[in-house]
């Protein structure tokens, strides 16, 4: 059997960026909210905060995990697996990566060692300070990353000499014409998706009758999250896609389903585009709404599949479904957003049970959501590996596709273990749920797994055992 | 074009390779004896003498492998594809070892698979990341400045034994971290552990040092033409001396000695292979100079640079003072 190594190569990053993403969105969004909780905790001494902080710290470091072996993988995949792309393109992306490691890795992984393990050594302000130089750590990050992915669909500030890019301007390059929109995007995305974790995390122990007063905080913090941030997750996704219409149109076409530019846009709700014939069956479309979205008129006119040359087209289908995926969570969203806040108004977000059954799935969401959406994006960029500069056929390593096949096989399979047990691991800490770490810490037991009893009172009463008035937040270590 | 930027980067990259090595090499070192102890106390306290710092540690493999892509993008290019499934070996070991500091603690009492997962990817890891640089030094094939070999040029049993060494380096230096961070039991592991591989560390170093010479011409020419040679001796004298030092040391139950004797020795061992290939980033074509990215591209990162990398060795270092002395037992956070 032949094995074509472009394709191949394709598949292997697609698996292993789309296992990867996942990790860095949940970790940017948990890091911000464990930096609130710390942080509310110092201004209110309430212990809920500290209890809150600690149990999500612990899955914190779980998907922080996860998130860097999978991506000390993709730092080297650059060069395994896309050779000729890493020797066109680092003079001008190189160093935006280098970034990404000096500002961003380094402060992660020192502070995260700290705000784990540094409980019995330090003042708590000072903890507090290094989960929020964790979560400034995992945002700076997101902001290089995506400078560089943005140059690779939007480039700018470089010019191209004897078939290796250089750079001219750096600022043009870092700020190339999509990287505000898809930063927004991005960093948006994270924050929704873990307030979506956090909210059904929440209502899961309100339905069981546990972690009272820690759930009723979840669910209050996670739906005024999400009620701010997944409306204006559609304003910038509406801008993201104004932009990727400027540059990008074949994308945007691709996107909407949209053949003829001669025809005003229809927003196409459902349909099953076909490349051959050039249009939608079962097509389900709102007439002019695509127009008015995309030119703000209502007769207005923007570039068709047709309108592109076919070697230049993406896979139409795929970025078609992937975007209604994307767009239709965002939504549903927006939805849940709404619905929250008229029952907390009502004075019933802690007692509806249909509001809270519903949100208890609620937590793969965002997920979807996000690796939806960069298929969107990285499909809709095809045949291009940079667009405009260099295909994609053009970037591939000189390896032998049995390699890249086998390797592909193992990063399958063992991607497909590890990941499947930390998500039971995940889900086996969320069973668990808030503990007094401080106490135990003191007592010099960490490690100890919750005696019987300890459990036993905790599910009579709702409360962690020793939970009291006066108790010390932490105690100096014994 | 600079001249001097390229050997500014070759610099730069080679101590964030050191760093790795070295940082790396202790932690990775703490798993490949993981089997050497039996009770899940005595594996609890290794993990934890660590686990503040692995993190950290790792990330100059990143720095390491993303500095070559902005620093020397055509060597960064011809290596990887040349080196292909140890690479990707490499990090998927690392993927098992990586998780195991978080999975282990939450699948107790059930983590005897964790335990294994730690100490074979880390194996594994260390043995890929030898069989790497052998793969290197025995010479890549280039033409048109592209990779153009097979997909097991790198196997030979020179890369083989360099990676057998490298696990052997790499337990010797968690030996002698456990003699210096811990207590107890596990103290006494690495004590009686780490005289044995010392002595097969430097066996290993001077089957290295008279294999690389006989087997690559411009190796030998480099150590033993005139007025090199006389330049020279003194490196492999001294790392007898270190080892020595080291010997006593351990003997003698000093506990932070052997520690930072064997990182001397590492170093001196990591300053003759430099030596050898110098100024040779691809062996046996390509120089820094042949592979370096634009000027302005390397002054760009140089600039952050300057300011941003004493920073991060300013907080590695509070966070290891932190985190210092012995390790009690149970001290984590799980």
């Amino acid at each position: 059997m032949e094995f074509d190594p472009v394709t191949l190569a394709r598949i292997q990053f697609a698996f292993t960026v789309s296992f990867h993403i996942i990790f860095p969105a949940f970790t940017i969004g948990l890091s911000a909210y464990i930096a609130v909780l710390l942080l509310m905790w110092m201004r209110t001494g309430q212990e809920k905060y500290h209890r809150l902080a600690r149990f999500w710290t612990k899955i914190f470091a779980i998907s922080f995990a996860m998130g860097v072996v999978s991506g000390i993988v993709l730092s080297y995949q650059f060069g395994t697996n896309w050779s000729r792309f890493s020797e066109f393109s680092g003079n001008v992306i190189g160093p935006l990566i280098g970034y990404e490691v000096l500002m961003a890795f380094y402060l992660e992984a020192t502070f995260l060692g700290i705000l784990l393990f540094g409980w019995n050594r330090l003042p708590p302000w000072l903890i507090t300070l290094a989960s929020v130089l964790v979560a400034l750590g995992t945002a700076t990050s997101a902001f290089w990353i995506l400078s560089a992915n943005s140059w690779m669909q939007t480039p700018a500030g470089h010019e191209v000499r004897d078939g290796i890019a250089y750079p001219v301007d750096w600022l043009r390059v870092i700020f190339n014409p999509s990287f505000p929109y898809r930063f927004a995007h991005m960093l948006n995305a994270a924050y929704l998706t873990t307030a979506a974790v956090v909210l059904a995390v929440g209502a899961r122990y309100l339905l069981a009758g546990r972690h009272g007063e820690e759930s009723r905080t979840m669910l209050r913090m996670a739906v005024g999250m999400i009620a701010v941030s997944a409306p204006l997750q559609l304003v910038i996704g509406d801008l993201h896609g104004l932009n990727t219409l400027e540059h990008q149109p074949v994308k945007v076409a691709a996107m909407e389903g949209h053949w003829s530019g001669e025809e005003p846009g229809h927003l196409v709700l459902f349909g099953l585009p076909d490349e051959e014939e050039r249009t939608n069956h079962f097509e389900i479309a709102i007439p002019h709404l695509g127009s008015l979205i995309l030119t703000h008129d209502w007769d207005g006119t923007y570039p068709g599949m047709a309108d592109f040359p076919e070697d230049e087209w993406p896979p139409v289908v795929n970025v078609f479904f992937t975007f209604r995926l994307m767009v239709g969570i965002g939504l549903l969203l927006i939805a849940t957003g709404f619905w929250g806040l008229y029952l907390w108004w009502r004075g019933r977000l802690f007692d509806n049970s249909l509001f809270l059954r519903t949100a208890s799935y609620m937590w793969p969401l965002g997920f979807v959501a996000i690796v939806a959406g960069w298929f969107v994006t990285e499909q809709g960029r095809q045949p291009w590996l940079v667009h405009g500069l260099m295909r994609t056929v053009d970037g591939v390593s000189p390896v032998p596709g049995a390699s890249v096949a086998s390797t592909l096989a193992l990063f399958v399979f063992i991607y497909g273990v590890v990941f499947t047990m930390g998500i039971f691991y995940i889900n086996r800490l969320i069973n668990r749920g808030p503990m007094g770490e401080a106490i135990e810490a003191a007592a010099g037991l960490p490690n100890r797994p919750m005696s019987a009893a300890e459990e036993a009172a905790r599910e009579a009463t709702g409360r962690e055992p020793g939970e009291g008035p006066g108790r010390p937040l932490t105690a100096p270590k014994g | 074009m600079e001249w001097y930027l390229p050997v500014i980067w070759a610099g730069l990259i080679g101590t964030a390779v050191a760093m790795y090595v070295i940082l790396d090499g202790f932690d990775l070192g703490i798993a490949i004896l993981f089997p050497f102890a039996r009770r899940e106390e005595e594996r609890d306290v290794m993990m934890n003498s660590v686990a503040p710092f692995w993190d950290g540690n790792e990330t100059w493999l990143v720095l390491g492998g993303g500095g070559l892509w902005v620093a020397f993008p055509l060597a960064y290019s011809i290596i990887m594809p040349a080196l292909y499934l140890p690479v990707i070996g490499m990090l998927l070991a690392l993927v098992f070892r990586g998780v195991a500091f978080e999975f282990r603690w939450i699948a107790k009492p059930r983590h005897r698979k964790w335990d294994i997962a730690f100490a074979g990817g880390s194996i594994i890891a260390s043995f890929l990341q030898g069989v790497i640089l052998g793969g290197l030094l025995q010479g890549v094939a280039v033409e048109d400045r592209q990779f153009a070999g097979g997909p097991f040029d790198w196997l030979t049993p020179f890369s083989i034994f360099v990676g057998l060494s490298v696990v052997t380096g790499y337990a010797l230096l968690g030996a002698t971290w456990l003699i210096m961070r811990t207590s107890g039991p596990v103290q006494d592991l690495g004590r009686r552990l780490a005289p044995t591989l010392l002595l097969v560390v430097m066996a290993a170093m001077v089957v290295i040092s008279l294999w690389t010479p006989l087997a690559i011409d411009r190796v030998a020419e480099r150590w033993f033409s005139t007025p090199n040679i006389f330049l020279l001796w003194p490196i492999p004298l001294a790392a007898v001396l270190v080892a020595y030092i080291v010997w006593r040391a351990i003997g003698q139950g000093r506990e932070a000695v052997p520690f930072f004797g064997t990182i001397v020795l590492f170093l001196l061992g990591y300053a003759g292979l430099v030596i050898s290939n110098v100024p040779y980033l691809v062996p046996p074509d390509l120089t820094f100079w042949d592979t370096a990215a634009a000027p302005a591209s390397q002054i760009f990162f140089l600039m952050g640079t300057i300011f941003l990398l004493p920073l991060v060795l300013g907080y590695t270092a509070f966070v290891y003072w932190v985190f210092r002395g012995k390790i009690a037992p149970g001290e984590g956070y799980h």
